[in-house]
């Protein structure tokens, strides 16, 4: 007997879904195996891990916070992913797009008006986006993969973020400490609940169900599942290859970009060396297990969100390191890949016999 | 010691790690793999390396760990991509961003301890020969295993069976099956070689370059190596050439800054990855140079019709 794959005869829309649920089960028994292995008792771990962060209003805000730019930068992944272009740099449109929006806070504090708060988001998003372009262009003119330079950039745009909050925008009554001046007034988003939710969660939210309509709804839509899925049938129908990489680059930047924005001009409140636990890397774990589906998304986004909340929750009652939220993260989208799998193939038992037996009849 | 013979020391120091990577991943291309995870293996080396080092107190029981690493990382890539057929792409983001995090969780008790550094080898009578005594005959051990890899690449790659079978198998797989080579197990091994010499580039980092574990060392090295795969056009001779070019480019930053040239230091430090971009825009834009040794299958997976 042999253990074999065998392609499906068409794609399984049930394991579609519960592809992903198999795989954040396997992730958690990984993790359980993993705690204990550090010598942790696992189901207490596992449990501050996932469930802690959801049971005070505290933490929940907190989860919220983090899954605004997950979701609003895994959105724009998805539908990039779904192209087949391959934007790996959204870390680096999301620096870009801080830096781009921070101008007005920098450069015309005095400015304070709500349209200066709009132009911050617009330079953001348009930050993010041009930066994105630089390797949709370098694609489309030269033909160089996009992987590569849109990664190369991520390191280029946090050293130039590094260089400005050292060197020319930082703060002159700020100690000398690396950071620019603090956002106040209209150049802060406006915040509620315990003063961390802010207007950037309802743009997330928003930006994924509009992706999600857009995606499902319109001839957008269709194009950009056809290109990536079968670029000689598009290319048949008139859609253009080129043209969907530079449109794939200018969303995904774009909200990366603006994702940045909102960071700086939510939580943190002003430009400093680190903006992003790695949000534009987490994003794409989080456009893989929300099925490229921007609604899908949106619970990928909350997910990925508790990862950091839990992770910080071990560190602090079990004196675990905080890197076990990266192994979580990596392990996740590891088993997602493995299950996906079961989407195209079903495993199958075949006896060495009928093996044989294929092997003459094909001989 | 002259100044230029101190710079060509530190080229070459800055170099090696680059050339291991890249010469592993040449041959998994080859075979028509595309594996994304070099960062990944690279860091997990590199932690192994020094954390066996730190407990043995022997840095070639690092290396070996070190080379073990890497191999264990790739084969989780190759089982994903070879035998469950996941996309390449994907599943080398998910080997990189598990081996940050993971490095990360092995190494967390090890930072800022001291290292251990690989010697230097020192030959009687060469290695004090002026000029080019400390050069030729005085470099630390993976040096010379990296240039010996390479040359043995470049020779099993144009010269035997072997060669003939990896790239047949990476230029039309179907062909190849066709030809009864056994696709998937020359491709599993070609991972694995890549794995053992990303883990090898890992530990040059992490035993030789900088003698301590400090987290996400490799600072995109393993991009660039990749990089320099699609720059070298797949050949290894030009591989070395890139990877002493790169090498060269990275210690040019280094020098300039402490220098005190007057450009802030961060634009420097961007040089490296400024470079790879111009190096790969340069290569693409000759198409025939790049098109002749791509390999064809490169990226695809391999389902055998049974």
């Amino acid at each position: 007997m042999q253990l074999l794959l065998e392609k499906r005869a068409q794609a399984s829309g049930v394991m579609n879904l519960f592809s992903p649920l198999l795989a954040i089960l396997l992730t958690v028994i990984m993790g359980g195996i993993m705690f204990s292995a550090m010598g942790k008792p696992p189901l207490t771990a596992l449990y501050i891990y996932f469930i802690d962060p959801l049971t005070s209003w505290w933490s929940v805000e907190e989860v919220l916070v983090k899954a605004g730019p997950l979701v609003l930068i895994g959105a724009g992944l998805a539908v990039c992913f779904k192209a087949n272009v391959w934007n790996i740099g959204a870390e680096g449109q999301l620096t870009a797009g801080a830096l781009m929006g921070a101008i007005i806070p920098v450069m015309w504090g005095d400015w304070q008006s709500p349209l200066g708060l709009l132009a911050m988001l617009v330079l953001g998003a348009l930050g993010g986006a041009l930066f994105g372009l630089i390797p949709a262009w370098l694609k489309t003119r030269f033909g160089v993969n996009e992987i590569l330079t849109s990664l190369m950039l991520v390191y280029i745009a946090q050293l130039l973020l590094d260089w400005v909050v050292r060197g020319p925008w930082k703060d002159p009554h700020g100690y000398n400490f690396p950071k620019s001046v603090s956002f106040e007034g209209w150049h802060q988003l406006p915040m509620w609940g315990d003063g961390r939710m802010h207007l950037g969660l309802v743009v997330s939210l928003v930006a994924a169900l509009i992706l999600f309509w857009v995606m499902r709804h319109t001839l957008k839509g269709f194009e950009i599942s056809v290109v990536g899925s079968a670029p000689r049938a598009g290319a048949f129908a008139g859609f253009s290859q080129k043209k969907m990489v530079w449109f794939c680059f200018a969303l995904s930047g774009g909200l990366a970009g603006l994702a940045g924005l909102i960071e700086v001009a939510g939580p943190i409140g002003q430009l400093q060396p680190h903006i992003s636990p790695n949000y534009g890397f987490t994003a794409i774990i989080v456009a893989f297990l929300g099925r490229l589906n921007p609604m899908g998304v949106i619970f990928a986004g909350l997910l990925l969100a508790i990862s950091y909340i839990g992770g910080e929750g071990v560190q602090i009652e079990l004196g675990i390191s905080d890197k076990t939220t990266q192994v979580f993260q990596g392990m996740l989208l590891f088993f997602i890949l493995m299950c996906d799998t079961l989407i195209l193939y079903r495993f199958k038992w075949v006896s060495a016999k009928t093996t044989e037996y294929n092997k003459v009849s094909a001989s | 010691m002259s100044p230029i013979e101190a710079i060509l020391l530190t080229i070459i120091t800055a170099s090696t790690p680059l050339l291991l990577a890249a010469i592993g991943e040449l041959v998994v291309e080859r075979s028509g793999v595309l594996n994304l995870g070099i960062e990944g293996m690279m860091l997990m080396g590199a932690v192994c390396g020094f954390v066996a080092t730190h407990v043995t107190g022997s840095p070639w029981v690092g290396v070996i760990a070190a080379i073990f690493a890497g191999i264990a990382t790739s084969l989780l890539f190759g089982i994903l991509t070879q035998t469950l057929m996941t996309n390449q792409v994907a599943t080398g983001l998910a080997i990189t961003l598990l081996g940050l995090g993971l490095s990360g969780l092995i190494g967390s008790g090890f930072v800022g301890l001291p290292g251990i550094k690989l010697a230097n080898i020192s030959i009687p009578w060469l290695t004090e020969l002026p000029y080019i005594g400390r050069l030729v005959f005085g470099q630390d051990p993976l040096v010379y295993i990296s240039i010996v890899l390479t040359v043995g690449v470049a020779y099993v790659l144009n010269y035997t069976r072997i060669g003939l079978i990896i790239k047949a198998v990476g230029q039309n797989h179907d062909s190849a099956h066709a030809l009864g080579y056994p696709v998937v197990t020359v491709r599993y091994a070609c991972i694995a070689f890549g794995g053992a010499t990303s883990g090898l580039a890992g530990a040059y980092l992490s035993l030789v370059y900088t003698p301590q574990w400090i987290e996400n060392m490799t600072a995109g090295r393993g991009w660039i190596a990749l990089a320099l795969v699609v720059f070298s056009t797949w050949l290894p001779g030009r591989l070395a050439m890139g990877a002493y070019l790169f090498g060269g480019v990275w210690i040019l930053g280094l020098y300039a800054q402490g220098m005190g040239v007057g450009i802030p230091s961060q634009l420097l430090s961007s040089l490296p990855y400024v470079a790879t971009i111009l190096a790969l825009i340069i290569i693409s834009t000759n198409r025939r140079l790049s098109v002749i040794n791509t390999p064809a299958s490169l990226g695809q997976g391999f389902v055998p019709d049974r």
